[in-house]
């Protein structure tokens, strides 16, 4: 990984014309990160890697986290966090199968549901967050045991899906032509996308137009980057900052939806963990939780490190339970302390890097610095 | 008198306090018979007391002693530690394998018991050195533990949940002969009392405070804000440590997944209805019991009123929100502007009769 | 100057919870106008500024702005609202978001657009920085430009926004000399179009060469609005302080020790290098001996005295203490040896602003005593009385959180502390920057005092009559080395310039 070796040393910025973001460049090494440890993967343990069906899989199975650390991106950028997404999820996808079950609900009906009661959620974070100045690690905490609590209120037992409506939307596939692998009777079989994917890389699209080209999208780097002069530059920050929570909630509804797409089945246990790893996400993609820095692209490729760890793990014969959580966490714990080191590697380089005014053209010594 | 007032208002105490005052009133008035604690004979034939009072208090303890340690963190690192229950698995997973490799005996109990600190005080200095020396933020930090530590107790036990039963095991999770107090009760007053000597015999309240509100200045003014920080993660792993193995003495056995399941998020919770502020600076350690006893005062309301337990979440939550409403700075703002106002007119009428007259 | 008005505050009022900020303040500015702002700490000056902006809502009185159909009375409810109304402010912190671009700072928030056009941003933006001569490019991250260039980004933003009048709160107080030049350049070019411009300083010099009229603040109250080449500068102090300034003049020049004696250096240092002062120097300094460091802004002046105070890593050299040598590598050694320092940015590294004053107090002196031996309540208190009295400290008692005292009486605590620890050696890097006069008279006296009882100090100030009044020997700074000392007799203003000016006048 050449990139890394050049920005390590941090002294060959100089030369550069201008030295990439932070937000860049943990998002390139995250990158990096992916396609090196996947490219390895093929090499060295073949198999499931060098099936297709099973990269998409990546999207398939976790289409639904993605959507959840989409939203949890904005909020992290502006300073933020949501750790409520998971239990939305959840509570969606109860509320839609008994909707569906019981309630002879349409499939329309139930998209309308699962986006308000992720909408209302995002609603109570905003204004809590905003208004009343709470601290949002309370706020969505409280959020997040009010979600769950309220998917055994509404049924106790899991409960699936079988409207036949939903069904067919469930079990829709868009198939890949040409890519495939072959069965074990020999059969070719195309590889194939399902449709929750497709929902979650039009978000990661959108999130990312946001972010990128947008009053809001840059008003939250702001208020990440220092909210008190966010809030003198003219940026209203309570509703920025309401329409973040908001916005996390709303895609927390639709996570939900993609997940009931993908199981057909409500359970209170749906979705466990799943902020925590929307987080690890964010992390490994670079997202800073002190706000300012963060990319939906790097959150992309972040879960992906993060689940095709998992499945190394698997593919490695570590078969016990426990390994995936350890090498997890140890994946965590080498993600974070790389994002230090570059981090503090970079600001060392900034102090001593005179801008380029202040470098004397005839005499070539060294001219002021900045601290005094 | 308004001189004292103005002190209690201020005072962190304020918000904890009512906020136990009005469970206490809510259930009075719901169930004035809720707090009745009456002398029953427990299993073992002893006399002990017990009600909802005592269930409260007990209950409470291992997640009052893990605040106590909670406190001193979020105070200098500025953040929270989510890989305590995580941790307290671990450490109650060595003391079971010390337990389960010998005779239980008291010096059995009081080795393992120092294993599992041992143990714990380790794992919390890995999220210490990340947090004081690699600067990390201590809710990123502890994310490590808190998704592969309960993986890593399991792996302890060698991936089953085995038993220990033990009359002596069974006295510290619940009363030893002849005492009506169940015994966790009384480990974690001793815990408070302990903490508090060593708050009052040492600068460490000071230098915690000091690191947290200005870390900065802390350097500046001689106080190696590293060691202060390494040191309460220390507290933090005994505190730990203890919790665990009260636990593991309470159910008899020890089970990775559900070992004080979601009680970071509790322990959180305590911390902040208890006064100290999540992002640092001044603390109540007496607050964050206080804090923990509210939750558990909650829960414990909630059973009686028949709420089924998984659903006691949501409204566990609903009270939290409102506490924390409550106590938010913008409607304490709104309280003295109002108290203030009707100040105002008091004295103006005053004014008025005084020159009237 | 034209003569029209166009903003006119009349009757202001404000208060706050026990304490009057302004009583009936009225405030005029001009087209065209530089107006400054004066008076102490506490005078009402930064009150004034947050009411016009909508910080504050003012308890009675009116504004008037000049729109469209002449003098109209505005309600400002937001800096929002202010910015809107072409009421622009540019304050002493950077009110700018680090991690974003200079041409993101300079157009985010204004409500120009809700798509962003990066290619146009960035003509803009460079056309700006070209208009006013600023040193940056518009894609480089806010955080790598130097803080004065951050300042003047700062200052093309609210120009750019058209406005009316233009706050100035403190503007100068990072920049040196080749900057405030600069940013006095841009203000002229600003009077000649027509905008009124309100300038809050405390540097008398700077006031006196840009401005055209002052009002005087003091106390909450209007003291006047005079026409600045009218008011000679005694004038002025006295009354921004409400007393003739007679006091100034009682600090009369001692003859002190100037480095020849007998006895070993209180405090020597030989090859002395930290982290942020690479450069060996050696420095000595004797018992009773008052000297200073002096140079321009990033000379290195506040890197060397903390390499003293081991406040930043040492990478080299030596130190003796009365003699002895020591081994000082982090900061509690250099208080064991009876050194304290009082840092530069009271704000960031002085105060522990939840604390109470008392706490602040006896900070360092428990930290010197040791972790298991607290002070008690008593002594504690016992303590902060002493110095409370002692040093005039303004607070409603030692219980306040310090944060809720003003500059002047925050910096006193920080002295108190370091007092408290009965230093052998006093390091005070700008005791005096940003507090009234009176304080900074009362500071000065102190320091002369204590250096009668036999304290070293080493005193830094941007202003040199200051050092030149209380100092015995200077230590000039250039390029973070130390380019010469000057003493006794040697020390004026011309060769102190000089000497900072040094090769570099060669070289041009």
């Amino acid at each position: 990984m050449k990139k890394d070796r050049d920005l390590l040393t941090g002294k060959t910025e100089k030369k550069r014309r201008e030295p990439i973001s932070n937000t860049t460049l943990l998002m390139t090494i995250t990158v990096c990160t992916f396609f090196g440890m996947y490219l390895l993967s093929m090499m060295i343990w073949k198999g499931g890697f060098l099936n297709p069906q099973q990269f998409l899989d990546l999207f398939n199975n976790n289409a639904y986290l993605l959507i959840i650390a989409c939203g949890l991106t904005m909020v992290m950028i502006s300073g933020g966090i949501d750790i409520s997404g998971g239990g939305i999820t959840a509570l969606v996808t109860m509320v839609c199968v008994v909707y569906l079950e019981d309630h002879g609900g349409t499939v329309l009906g139930s998209i309308l549901i699962s986006l308000g009661i992720g909408l209302a959620f995002g609603l109570m974070h905003g204004i809590l967050v905003s208004c009343f100045e709470i601290q949002p690690f309370i706020v969505t905490l409280a959020g997040m045991f009010l979600a769950r609590g309220m998917i055994t209120i509404v049924s106790i037992a899991p409960r699936t899906a079988t409207q036949e409506s939903f069904l067919r939307l469930k079990q829709a596939r868009i198939t890949l032509p040409g890519i495939g692998y072959y069965g074990k009777t020999g059969n070719f079989i195309p590889a194939q996308i399902e449709p929750g994917v497709i929902i979650a890389i039009s978000i990661v699209v959108i999130v990312a137009v946001i972010l990128k080209w947008t009053r809001f999208g840059r008003n939250l780097y702001a208020i990440g980057g220092n909210s008190h002069s966010a809030l003198t530059l003219g940026i209203n920050v309570k509703r920025t900052k309401f329409f973040a929570y908001l916005a996390a909630g709303l895609l927390s509804g639709i996570s939900g939806y993609v997940y009931l797409l993908h199981t057909g089945a409500g359970d209170a246990a749906n979705a466990a963990q799943a902020e925590m790893q929307a987080i690890a996400s964010n992390i490994i993609g670079g997202t800073l939780l002190t706000g300012g820095v963060g990319n939906v692209i790097g959150t992309l490729f972040g879960m992906l490190s993060l689940k095709t760890i998992t499945n190394i793990v698997i593919a490695s014969g570590l078969t016990k339970p426990y390994y995936q959580s350890i090498t997890t966490g140890l994946m965590l714990c080498f993600f974070i302390l790389l994002q230090s080191l570059i981090l503090a590697v970079r600001e060392k380089g900034r102090v001593r890097l005179l801008p380029e005014w202040m470098r004397p053209g005839k005499t070539g010594k060294t001219g002021k610095t900045e601290s005094h | 008198m308004r001189e004292s007032i103005k002190k209690i208002m201020s005072s962190q105490l304020v918000i904890p306090l009512f906020s136990l005052f009005l469970l206490v009133v809510f259930n009075l008035v719901r169930d004035p018979g809720f707090f009745s604690i009456s002398i029953a004979t427990n299993n073992q034939g002893y006399r002990v007391l017990s009600g909802n009072l005592i269930s409260i208090f007990n209950g409470a303890s291992a997640i009052a002693i893990i605040s106590i340690g909670m406190t001193p963190i979020t105070s200098c690192c500025r953040g929270q530690d989510i890989s305590v229950a995580a941790v307290a698995a671990i450490a109650g997973s060595v003391f079971v394998s010390v337990l389960r490799s010998n005779e239980i005996t008291v010096p059995v109990i009081i080795f393992a018991f120092v294993c599992s600190c041992l143990v714990s005080v380790l794992f919390s200095l890995f999220n210490g050195v990340l947090v004081a020396v690699f600067r990390i933020q201590p809710m990123i930090a502890t994310l490590i533990l808190f998704s592969a530590g309960r993986s890593i107790a399991y792996w302890i036990n060698g991936g089953a949940t085995p038993t220990v039963s033990s009359p002596l095991l069974a006295s510290i999770g619940g009363f030893i002969p002849g005492i009506p107090i169940p015994t966790p009760i009384i480990i974690m007053v001793l815990f408070l009392v302990l903490i508090s000597i060593v708050l009052r015999l040492t600068t460490l309240g000071l230098y915690t405070q000091v690191v947290g509100i200005n870390e900065g200045t802390a350097h500046l003014n001689g106080i190696d804000p590293v060691r202060v920080k390494l040191v309460s993660f220390v507290i933090s792993g005994i505190c730990v440590a203890t919790a665990g193995c009260i636990t593991v003495c309470r159910i008899g056995l020890i089970n990775h997944e559900t070992l004080l399941l979601d009680a970071e998020m509790d322990v959180i919770l305590a911390v902040a209805i208890g006064g100290t502020s999540l992002g640092g600076g001044k603390f109540s350690l007496f607050g964050s019991v206080i804090g923990a006893y509210i939750i558990q005062a909650l829960t414990v309301t909630l059973y009686a009123m028949k709420v089924p337990s998984a659903a006691v979440k949501a409204y566990k939550a609903a009270v939290i929100i409102l506490i924390v409403m409550l106590s938010s700075p913008v409607v304490k703002e709104f309280f003295i502007n109002l108290y203030r106002k009707s100040f105002k007119k008091q004295a103006e009428k005053k004014k008025i009769t005084i020159s009237a007259s | 100057m034209q003569n029209d008005i166009v903003l006119s505050m009349r009757n202001i009022n404000k208060s706050f919870p026990g304490v009057r900020a302004l009583q009936n303040v009225d405030f005029t500015l001009r087209k065209g106008e530089i107006h400054a702002l004066m008076g102490e700490n506490g005078a009402g000056k930064s009150t004034l500024i947050k009411v016009l902006t909508g910080v504050y809502p003012k308890d009675s009185g009116q504004i008037f702005l000049d729109l469209k159909g002449g003098l109209k009375e505005i309600n400002v409810k937001s800096p929002h609202e202010a910015q809107t109304l072409g009421i622009s402010t540019v304050y002493q912190e950077i009110t700018l978001c680090p991690n974003l671009t200079v041409a993101e700072n300079m157009f985010i928030g204004r409500g120009e657009y809700r798509l962003v056009n990066w290619r146009t941003m960035k003509k803009r933006a460079t056309g700006l920085l070209e208009k006013f001569n600023i040193p940056a490019r518009a894609t480089q991250q806010l955080d790598t430009c130097s803080i004065a260039v951050q300042q003047l980004v700062a200052i093309a933003r609210a120009v750019d926004m058209d406005c009316k009048v233009l706050i100035l709160d403190e503007p100068t107080s990072s920049l040196d000399e080749q900057e405030v030049e600069k940013l006095f350049a841009l203000m002229r070019d600003l009077k000649s179009r027509g905008v009124g411009i309100i300038f809050v300083t405390h540097f008398l010099d700077q006031m006196y060469e840009i401005s055209d009229m002052v009002t005087v603040l003091r106390n909450g109250e209007l003291v006047g609005e005079y026409e600045v080449r009218n008011l000679p500068r005694v004038e002025l102090i006295s009354k921004m302080m409400g007393k003739d300034l007679d006091d100034v003049s009682t600090i009369q020049k001692r003859d002190l020790p100037d480095g020849k004696q007998d006895a070993p250096p209180v405090c020597e240092a030989v090859g002395l290098s930290s982290t942020k002062c690479p450069n060996a120097f050696d420095f000595r300094i004797s018992k009773g001996e008052v000297n200073g460091f002096t140079g321009l802004l990033g000379s290195g002046r506040s890197e060397s005295v903390r390499a003293i105070f081991a406040a930043d890593k040492i990478t080299g050299g030596k130190m003796k203490i009365n003699g002895k040598e020591v081994k000082i590598r982090k900061p509690r050694d250099a208080m064991m040896h009876g050194i304290g320092y009082l840092p530069e940015d009271r704000k960031r590294d002085g105060i522990v602003e939840d604390l109470s004053v008392r706490e602040n107090i006896i900070l360092a002196l428990q930290v010197m005593k040791g972790f298991f031996k607290p002070f008690s309540r008593a002594e504690a208190e016992a303590f902060a009385d002493k110095y409370i009295k002692l040093l005039g400290i303004k607070t409603a008692s030692m219980d306040t959180p310090i944060k809720s005292l003003s500059g002047g009486n925050q910096q006193k605590v920080i002295l108190a502390r370091w007092l408290l620890t009965n230093p052998q050696y006093l390091i005070l890097d700008e005791p005096t920057r940003g507090i009234d006069v009176g304080t900074k008279i009362e500071i000065q006296k102190l320091i002369q005092k204590l250096a009668e009882e036999g304290v070293s100090i080493t005193f830094i100030s941007s202003e040199i009559e200051e050092m030149l009044r209380t100092c015995s020997r200077l230590i000039v700074m250039r390029d973070r080395k130390m380019a010469g000392e000057l003493k006794g007799e040697e020390m004026t203003q011309d060769n102190i310039i000089r000497m900072i000016a040094g090769e570099a006048e060669q070289d041009a």
